[in-house]
């Protein structure tokens, strides 16, 4: 089977900051991969570059069996019309690490915009389905709450429900429980475990060590924007080959 | 005091009344402005002017017309200028050079000349245009560029340039995430600023647009030197017959008061709808 996302040889530079130094990987269908990495080394950047809020200046990144960003003509690469690559995000769930929730909205009406505003679907039909992602993610009683007066462990699932809504076929998530404080992690990961037991592809760039040994099917460890070490969960967390890995995870166990 | 003293050793004045600040200074200084006020009036009184002209003028059929032409011209030339406004902020913020082009140029025109020489530009167009149009479909420039015609295009086209900047403040004062948020559900880049941006920026953006129309209603005064018949041109006309200049000049002074004290209240209304989410309203 064919994997749902192939990166190759994928560069980026941000100035003079190489940020991706020529990555590859694959995800399959199903699959939960964890990204980790110090900051600064391009797992972020990696994760945008398949939703294609970032570009990339070289390589390629195939989803769902399309090439994203450009069109193939003979030996040459046009690049996509905007319309053409909002279309493909349509593919791609994404969840930050600042929640990025719409303020002006209540719960539902966040979880509601994509499929009423983008997708063309019936408000009513979009509504329901909302309530029930929200009952999904604990929230049922939320719906008609600002943002504002949400907890940020509240905000995020709301924020997973918002991109579940739209179907995707993969959900990015970036350091999801990052700006959380410590005691609202766990309400976070909670969501995420259930997400991954449903079969959901998962790419997670985490900090979450735990969250990776328990849930990740294949851990992947960045360092100067490349991988260095990848494999399942238990051999890269507990029997780390490279010196630069094994720094990286005494320093964060410490 | 010394160490080892325990709390029993102080004072006990838990149940003594507390007794806040007097505040002698305000009191003095309403003492103050209350007199001044008072003598302000007492000169408007006794001066040379004839109050009884002020009410007679007050609902003139003319002042009353002019004051049709004031109203009219500030919310058409405001919603020229908006729109104007919205259109190049966009621009200005597109990730394309021609538009971000065409966009600071047109700011840099009508912000670098004066609204009453623009005034006077557009009411004298036929001086360099005598004909608009297309061969057979085309007309007398004098006959299209009517005073009221001018005002809206002279007004509204220089506020555009103004406005533009205020949309931009308000675009820039949304999260970056926000944007990104927008396209990772997605969404172009047009949907995303109508849908998730523009609610958003409008917060900010009433107060200095609040602060633009009150100038606008002002400002459309300037149009009676190319003899558009608002509310002072109106006043003036008046004056040119009866010689009551001062007492004219309360009267359209009055009326702007009004219009004015009219547009404050309907601004927080717009600005209680657009705090929706945010922690003022909920």
């Amino acid at each position: 089977m064919s994997p749902l996302v192939s990166i190759v040889d994928v560069r980026k530079k941000f100035g003079d900051f190489q940020a991706l130094d020529g990555v590859s990987l694959d995800v399959h269908a199903g699959e939960v991969l964890c990204i980790i990495g110090a900051s600064g080394s391009g797992k972020t950047t990696l994760l945008r570059c398949v939703n294609q809020l970032v570009t990339i200046d070289g390589g390629a990144i195939w989803v769902d069996g399309e090439l994203t960003g450009w069109r193939i003509d003979g030996n040459r690469l046009h690049a996509l019309p905007e319309k053409e690559i909002a279309r493909q995000r349509l593919a791609t769930g994404m969840v930050f690490q600042r929640f990025n929730l719409f303020p002006h909205m209540t719960a539902l009406e966040n979880i509601i915009e994509g499929p009423v505003q983008v997708q063309g679907r019936d408000r009513a039909e979009a509504s329901r389905e909302a309530e029930a992602l929200l009952a999904r993610v604990g929230l049922a009683d939320k719906a008609g709450a600002y943002p504002a007066n949400l907890s940020g462990g509240q905000q995020q699932r709301v924020a997973i429900a918002r991109a579940l809504a739209m179907k995707p076929k993969l959900m990015l998530f970036d350091e999801p429980t990052s700006a959380l404080d410590p005691e609202l992690v766990g309400e976070v990961l909670a969501v995420m475990k259930e997400l991954a037991a449903s079969g959901m592809t998962m790419i997670v760039v985490t900090h979450e060590l735990g969250f990776a040994r328990e849930v990740a099917d294949r851990v992947v460890y960045m360092d100067r924007g490349a991988i260095v070490e990848s494999g399942p969960a238990a051999e890269v967390l507990g029997n780390p080959k490279e010196a630069r890995l094994k720094a990286f995870l005494s320093a964060v166990i410490a | 005091m010394g160490q080892g003293k325990t709390p029993s050793a102080l004072p006990d004045i838990a149940h003594y009344t507390h007794v806040p600040n007097r505040h002698w200074g305000r009191w003095a200084a309403v003492a103050i402005i209350l007199l001044l006020l008072t003598g302000l009036a007492r000169a408007f009184a006794v001066g040379d002017i004839e109050w009884r002209f002020v009410g007679a003028f007050f609902t003139a059929p003319a002042i009353m017309a002019g004051l049709a032409n004031t109203l009219w011209m500030t919310f058409g030339a405001m919603a020229l200028g908006i729109a104007l406004g919205v259109v190049t902020a966009v621009m200005r913020m597109s990730p394309n050079p021609v538009l971000q082009g065409v966009a600071m140029g047109y700011t840099w025109l009508f912000r670098g000349t004066p609204v009453i020489l623009q005034l006077l530009l557009w009411f004298n167009l036929a001086l360099i245009f005598p004909r608009l149009g297309f061969g057979d479909f085309s007309v007398r420039t004098v006959d299209v560029m009517t005073p009221a015609l001018a005002a809206l295009l002279g007004l509204g086209i220089n506020q555009g340039a103004y406005t533009s900047e205020v949309i931009r403040a308000g675009m820039l004062s949304v999260d970056a995430g926000q944007y990104e948020a927008a396209k990772a559900i997605g969404m172009t880049r047009l949907r995303a600023l109508r849908r998730i941006i523009f609610p958003q920026a409008m917060r900010v953006v009433i107060p200095p647009l609040g602060n633009e129309f009150i100038g606008m209603v002002k400002l459309t005064s300037l149009a009676s030197v190319i003899q558009f018949a608002e509310i002072l041109h109106a006043a003036q006309n008046i004056y040119y017959a009866n010689s009551r200049v001062i007492e004219l000049l309360i009267v359209a002074a009055i009326w702007y008061l009004i219009i004015v004290s009219v547009l404050t209240p309907l601004q927080m209304l717009l600005e209680r709808r657009f705090a929706r989410g945010t922690g003022g309203s909920r």
